[in-house]
């Protein structure tokens, strides 16, 4: 049983008490007391020490808070006590614990307004970022050899070859799904044949890329942006500046060249995994045989479809680097910014695809590609 | 009204009923022997063995590179070493998941990272609050309040830091303000990573005179690692050298001198070492200990 602090108030002259502390006066017994110390309304002459067996700071400022808010005297303290109570009663402070917090009617404008003003400074900083990259891409073109070579095969690994795995599988399974959920809808009107063209079609034109865009998002425009975020708060990016090293050459040029050129191959691998699902799945569910679901791809997709993949690809690839190293150049203060930049990062790059495919869709309609 | 009622007078919360560990009776609070660490190839201790004794402050010194951060680490338990034994405030530290005796340990050393490693999101007061809120629930938010900002005090900084996350302060306040948290529960044992690198001599003289002054008042032990020859000279009641992965020799300064050891000879008898002996010694013969710095 722990041993708790305990104190007792005895009457003295002219209606004064003197409060008595026993026991051990440690941060792990005053809990005990600290409540009905405050609560004390009796006038206190003097706060008696002498039968108090331990003391820490903790005890000895509540001992000589006792005595300050009634102006009592501390008596009966012990060396120790004594030049406990001295130096705790130097660092009294009355500093705040939080910043102020403003009340709800100034905080709530001053939220939306600085939302509104986000939008436009992020509009500009985000074209500002653009800019830098193309300035980038000119300085290449001029001096090739000063491409960072090792960095952009590194990239190309993390983006490209380390994401097969997760993307074939995620590719295959939707694959299923759709061949599957295709096939019970076509079979009402007989037509369970048009399961392979379902299954073809969507996944080279609009599945496997747009799946594809949202994994590298989530794997690789994350890692972008925490990667970098991180590294400016670690002032390495301010140390390449100060070398004469441009951040954007160094960091931000291989990762949207590795996403560009990963794209478009890991989004024709993913539409072969989906069209390799559906196969397997038409297999059992529609007795069409695996190589003749293959086969039959050949003839029911264009080849349009698979430009139309390839056009697409690319143009995620860029905006999913962009938003990440973008979000991560933009990390300042703490650990938190870091995460919060990282979600918008994958967020943004997320919704910008989306909207982009929708664009390309009506687009490449409308230029006879159907 | 005896110790038993006030604990039922419905002032203390139910979890809060707890056991405490006793205060550590023993002489030697840090004992670590034979240890081993190793980071694949590379042996960093091997065989090294090392004794704290209660109340005193050691310093640990030792090349960049040393080993004189994995050794805090393992003696923290942050590090599993490869091979020994640690034992810290009479509890062995590389018995596997022992969760009670771990809390019982940590609630009653303070430990300083070299760079301060305040949670980024939470305020300097904030900061030195989690450690009593997790170790002792039953406390007021009035009172936790008041203990961080005397911390925040003694700690040296000014009144205002209380509100400011570390990303507002400068690199030695966050230093000061790791140490604030490292002391809010009162410990017996206290682990400074290079608590003076970094900052201004006057700061670094203040910041000696505090660990000086808690030692005396808290009757603290302290595990200082440091390549500041002032805070050797000045508050260090013994210093141990790590070298050639081990501790090669404990003692007061003038009995490391007596020794024959190259290292040793090097970094007291260096510049910055002699520097350091005159600034004491013109401090003893004026009698005022501040004076070294100045």
């Amino acid at each position: 049983m722990r041993e708790w602090a305990d104190f007792t108030a005895e009457p003295g002259d002219g209606g004064a008490v003197t409060l008595t502390l026993k026991g051990p006066l440690t941060v792990a017994s005053i809990g005990a007391i600290d409540r009905r110390l405050r609560e004390v309304s009796e006038h206190v002459a003097a706060v008696d020490l002498s039968q108090v067996k331990e003391i820490d700071t903790v005890g000895a400022w509540t001992a000589w808070r006792t005595a300050r808010d009634h102006q009592a005297e501390i008596t009966g303290a012990s060396n120790k006590a004594q030049r406990l109570i001295d130096s705790v009663s130097r660092a009294e402070s009355s500093g705040a614990i939080t910043p102020p917090r403003p009340p709800l009617l100034t905080r709530v404008p001053a939220a939306v307004g600085e939302l509104v003003v986000g939008w436009g400074s992020g509009t500009l900083a985000v074209l500002g970022f653009l800019g830098s990259v193309i300035v980038a891409f000119g300085r290449l073109a001029q001096h090739p050899s000063r491409f960072r070579g090792k960095s952009l095969v590194r990239q190309l690994e993390l983006v490209g070859v380390s994401a097969l795995g997760i993307i074939g599988l995620m590719s295959f399974l939707i694959g299923i799904t759709i061949a599957q959920q295709g096939a019970v809808q076509l079979q009402q009107f007989g037509a369970e044949i048009y399961t392979i063209n379902l299954t073809g079609r969507l996944a080279f034109r609009e599945l496997g890329v747009l799946m594809t865009a949202i994994m590298v998002a989530g794997r690789s425009g994350s890692a972008f942006a925490a990667q970098i975020g991180t590294m400016k708060l670690t002032e390495e990016v301010d140390a390449m500046r100060t070398i004469g090293v441009s951040p954007t050459d160094a960091l931000v040029m291989p990762r949207i060249l590795a996403a560009v050129l990963m794209m478009p191959l890991l989004g024709f691998y993913s539409a072969v995994m989906a069209v390799i699902g559906g196969a397997f799945i038409s297999n059992f569910v529609l007795d069409i045989p695996f190589f003749t679901f293959l086969l039959r791809i050949q003839d029911v997709v264009p080849v349009h479809d698979l430009w139309v993949g390839l056009i697409k690809a690319p143009v995620f690839g860029l905006i999913v680097a962009i938003a990440g190293c973008y979000q991560g150049m933009q990390v300042a203060g703490d650990s938190e910014d870091v995460g919060l930049r990282t979600t918008l990062a994958v967020v943004q790059a997320i919704f910008m695809v989306i909207v982009l495919d929708a664009m390309f869709a009506v687009f490449f309609s409308e230029v006879g590609w159907k | 009204m005896s110790d038993q009622d006030g604990a039922q007078n419905g002032s203390v919360p139910e979890e809060a009923q707890s056991d405490i560990p006793e205060p550590f009776s023993g002489d030697h609070p840090i004992v670590v022997k034979g240890l081993r660490n190793s980071f694949g190839e590379q042996v960093v201790h091997e065989d090294l063995s090392l004794t704290v004794n209660r109340g005193e402050i050691l310093g640990v010194v030792g090349g960049s590179g040393s080993g004189k951060s994995v050794l805090m680490r393992s003696i923290i338990g942050l590090q599993v070493p490869d091979a020994g034994s640690i034992e810290v405030l009479g509890h062995c530290m590389t018995e596997p998941h022992d969760s009670n005796l771990a809390a019982d340990v940590r609630s009653r050393w303070g430990v300083l990272f070299q760079g301060g490693a305040l949670f980024s999101t939470l305020t300097v007061a904030e900061n030195v609050e989690v450690p009593l809120k997790e170790f002792y629930p039953e406390l007021d938010a009035e009172l936790l309040d008041e203990i961080a900002r005397y911390k925040v005090m003694l700690s040296g900084l000014p009144e205002d830091t209380t509100s400011k996350y570390p990303s507002e302060l400068s690199g030695g306040m966050r230093k000061r303000a790791g140490l604030a948290r490292a002391l809010a529960l009162d410990p017996e044992l206290l682990f400074l990573d290079e608590p003076t690198a970094g900052l201004d001599p006057i700061g670094a003289a203040a910041f000696d005179r505090l660990t000086k002054e808690l030692q005396d008042t808290l009757g603290l032990t302290v595990f200082l690692i440091t390549h500041d020859l002032d805070t050797l000279y000045e508050i260090c009641d013994r210093v141990a050298v790590i070298a050639d992965k081990k501790i090669i020799a404990v003692g007061t300064i003038p009995e490391l001198l007596a020794l024959d050891h190259p290292w040793i000879q090097e970094y007291f008898n260096g510049p910055r070492g002699r520097a350091a002996k005159d600034a004491q010694g013109r401090a003893k013969k004026m009698d005022n200990p501040a004076a070294g710095r100045a």
